[in-house]
C-alpha cells in the first residue's frame, strides 16, 4: 500500500525523469573533453605503430640483412623482399616493398627484425592521391628512416628497458 | 504598423483591397522570415546543446563557432538531387512535404506576439490552431503511403496513431485553458493572464500544463516519442525515400512544429508576452513585450532538446498507454473537477 502510494507520487511528479534531466543538465556545464584534431593532438606512445621506415647504421650502411623474417611473419603478406650478395660478400636486399594498403600495422615485422632495420614510426598523417601511391619501395622506406632517425632512435631507447 | 509603411502606401492607387493585401503581405513576410531563420538555427542549437550535454563541443567549423553551419546544411540539401522512387505515387510524393510544412507555418497567422502584433486576430483562434496542427499529420501519412516503402509506411502508421491519440489529450488540456479564460481568442487568453507571474495559468492548471507539453513533444514526434522516426527499427521512418529539398522540408516542418508547440504553450500557460513582474515594472525591458514571448518560447524549446539528450525512446505500446490510459482520463477528470469548482463551489476564482 505504502509502496504503491510512493510509486504513484513518484510517477505523478516524474521524479525519475527529473533525476535523468539533472544528470544531463549538469553535464551541460562540464568542461568539454573534445580534442580539436588538426590543431590539438592527443599524447602519443613511443610504441605507436605508424608509417614504416628502414634504418641505417651510423656509418650509413643499411641495417637490413635480407633475412626475410618480416616477410615470413607478416600476416597480411604486405612485404616483398628480394635479396642479393653484394660485391663485398654481404647479404643485402635488392627489393624491399611494403604495400601499405595491405598492411594492418600489427608491428610483427618490427618485432621479428633481428637488427632493428624495419621499424614503425609515429607518422600517421600520410596519404596517396593515386593508385600505387601507398606502395612503398625500398628507397622510400630508407628515405623515411633517414628523415626520422632522430625520433625513431629516441623511441627505441625509451622502449629498450621493456624489450 | 510603422509610419513609413503607411507613407509608402500613399503612393499607390486608392484601392482599399490593394492596401489590405499589401499590408497583410508585409505582415506575413515579417512573421515568416524570422520564423524560417529560427527554424534553420534550431537544429544548430540542438546539435550544440546535445553536444554540450555529452561533453562534446558540437559543430564549430563552419564560420565562427559554427554559426554558419545551418547555411552550409541548407546549401547542401538544396543542391542535392530529389530522387523520386520509380514505383511511388509521384504527385503525392511531392505533395507530402508541402502538406506537412504548410500547416506548421499557417498556424502562426493567429499567434499573437503582443497585444497588437498579430496577423489575424480571430475569435476562434484556438480552434484554428487545433485544426491546423491536425492537418500536419496528413503530410506524414501521405509521405509514408506515396513512398511505396514498407518502412515509410510503418512509420506513417505509427505516427498517425500517435498523433491522433495525443491530439485528444492536447485538445482537452486546451479546453481547461479556454474554461479558465472564457475565450477562444488567443489574444484574450493571454490578456486574461496579465498582472504578473502569479496570474499565469501555469499554477491553477499545472497538471494540464504538463500534459499539454508532453503531448506536444509526442505530437511533434520528438524524442522520447520518436518511434515514427525510429532509426534503429525502421531506418528513419516516413522520410527515408526523400532526399534533397523534399527531405529538408520535412526536417524544417518538424522544427517549425517544435517552435509552434513551445510558442503555444507559452501563450496558454506562461502568459505569452506578459511580463512575469506584473504592473510594477513598466520600465523598458522588464515590461510586457514580444521579448517575453520569445524568451518563454526558447525556454520551452530548450526542454525539447534537453529531453532528446536525456531520455531513451519509449516503447510503442507504452506511448499508447500513456496517451490513452493516463493523459486522456487525467484531462477529462480535470475538466470535470474544474467545472464543478467554477460553478458549484465558491473557489471558482482560483481558476480565473
Amino acid at each position: 500500500m505504502m509502496k504503491k502510494a510512493i510509486y504513484a507520487i513518484k510517477s505523478l511528479f516524474l521524479i525519475e525523469l527529473w533525476k535523468g534531466l539533472s544528470v544531463t543538465g549538469k553535464h551541460l556545464f562540464q568542461k568539454k573533453i573534445t580534442v580539436q584534431y588538426p590543431e590539438e593532438k592527443t599524447p602519443m606512445s613511443f610504441r605507436f605503430r605508424g608509417l614504416h621506415a628502414l634504418r641505417r647504421y651510423p656509418n650509413g650502411e643499411e641495417r637490413c640483412i635480407a633475412c626475410k623474417l618480416c616477410e615470413a611473419v607478416c600476416p597480411a603478406l604486405a612485404i616483398k623482399i628480394d635479396s642479393e650478395v653484394r660485391e663485398d660478400g654481404s647479404r643485402r636486399t635488392k627489393k624491399y616493398d611494403i604495400d601499405l594498403t595491405k598492411c594492418i600495422f600489427c608491428g610483427f615485422c618490427e618485432e621479428a627484425c633481428p637488427v632493428d632495420a624495419i621499424v614503425e614510426t609515429r607518422v600517421f598523417e600520410y596519404y596517396g592521391e593515386n593508385e600505387g601511391d601507398l606502395y612503398y619501395t625500398k628507397d622510400m622506406l630508407l628515405a623515411n628512416g633517414d628523415r626520422m632517425e632522430e625520433s625513431i632512435a629516441s623511441d627505441r631507447k625509451q622502449d629498450a628497458a621493456y624489450r | 504598423m510603422p509610419e513609413w509603411i503607411l507613407y509608402l502606401l500613399d503612393f499607390l492607387p486608392d484601392w482599399d483591397w490593394l492596401h489590405v493585401l499589401l499590408i497583410s503581405l508585409i505582415k506575413v513576410v515579417a512573421i515568416f522570415i524570422p520564423l524560417v531563420v529560427a527554424v534553420a538555427y534550431l537544429p544548430y542549437a540542438e546539435r550544440k546543446i546535445i553536444g554540450y550535454m555529452q561533453i562534446r563541443i558540437g559543430p564549430n567549423r563552419v564560420g565562427p563557432r559554427g554559426w554558419l553551419q545551418p547555411i552550409a546544411d541548407a546549401m547542401k540539401l538544396i543542391f542535392k538531387e530529389i530522387i523520386v522512387p520509380t514505383k511511388s505515387n509521384k504527385y503525392l510524393f511531392i505533395l507530402a512535404p508541402i502538406l506537412s510544412i504548410g500547416p506548421a507555418f499557417a498556424v502562426w497567422s493567429v499567434i499573437p506576439f503582443t497585444d497588437t502584433l498579430v496577423l489575424a486576430d480571430i475569435n476562434a483562434g484556438l480552434l484554428f490552431v487545433l485544426a491546423m496542427t491536425s492537418v500536419g499529420v496528413y503530410g506524414i501519412i501521405i509521405a509514408g503511403w506515396a513512398s511505396n516503402s514498407k518502412y515509410a509506411f510503418l512509420s506513417s502508421m505509427r505516427s498517425a496513431a500517435q498523433i491522433v491519440s495525443y491530439e485528444l489529450a492536447m485538445g482537452f488540456a486546451l479546453v481547461t485553458v479556454l474554461m479558465a479564460a472564457g475565450s477562444l481568442n488567443l489574444r484574450e487568453i493571454v490578456l486574461a493572464q496579465g498582472g504578473g507571474l502569479t496570474n499565469w495559468y501555469l499554477w491553477p492548471l499545472f497538471p494540464m500544463f504538463m500534459v499539454y507539453f508532453i503531448s506536444g513533444v509526442a505530437e511533434t514526434n520528438r524524442s522520447p516519442f520518436d518511434v515514427a522516426e525510429g532509426e534503429s527499427e525502421i531506418v528513419g521512418g516516413f522520410s527515408i525515400e526523400y532526399s534533397g529539398m523534399t527531405f529538408a522540408v520535412f526536417f524544417l516542418a518538424e522544427y517549425a512544429n517544435m517552435i509552434l508547440i513551445s510558442a503555444l504553450t507559452s501563450l496558454m500557460f506562461l502568459g505569452g508576452w506578459m511580463s512575469p513582474f506584473g504592473a510594477v515594472s513598466d520600465v523598458l525591458i522588464l515590461g510586457d513585450g514580444v521579448h517575453w514571448l520569445l524568451l518563454k518560447t526558447s525556454f520551452l524549446l530548450f526542454f525539447f532538446l534537453w529531453f532528446r539528450a536525456t531520455f531513451p525512446r519509449y516503447r510503442y505500446d507504452q506511448i499508447m498507454r500513456l496517451g490513452w490510459k493516463v493523459f486522456i482520463p487525467l484531462t477529462i477528470i480535470w475538466i470535470v473537477f474544474m467545472g464543478v469548482m467554477m460553478f458549484l463551489t465558491p473557489w471558482g476564482y482560483l481558476f480565473h
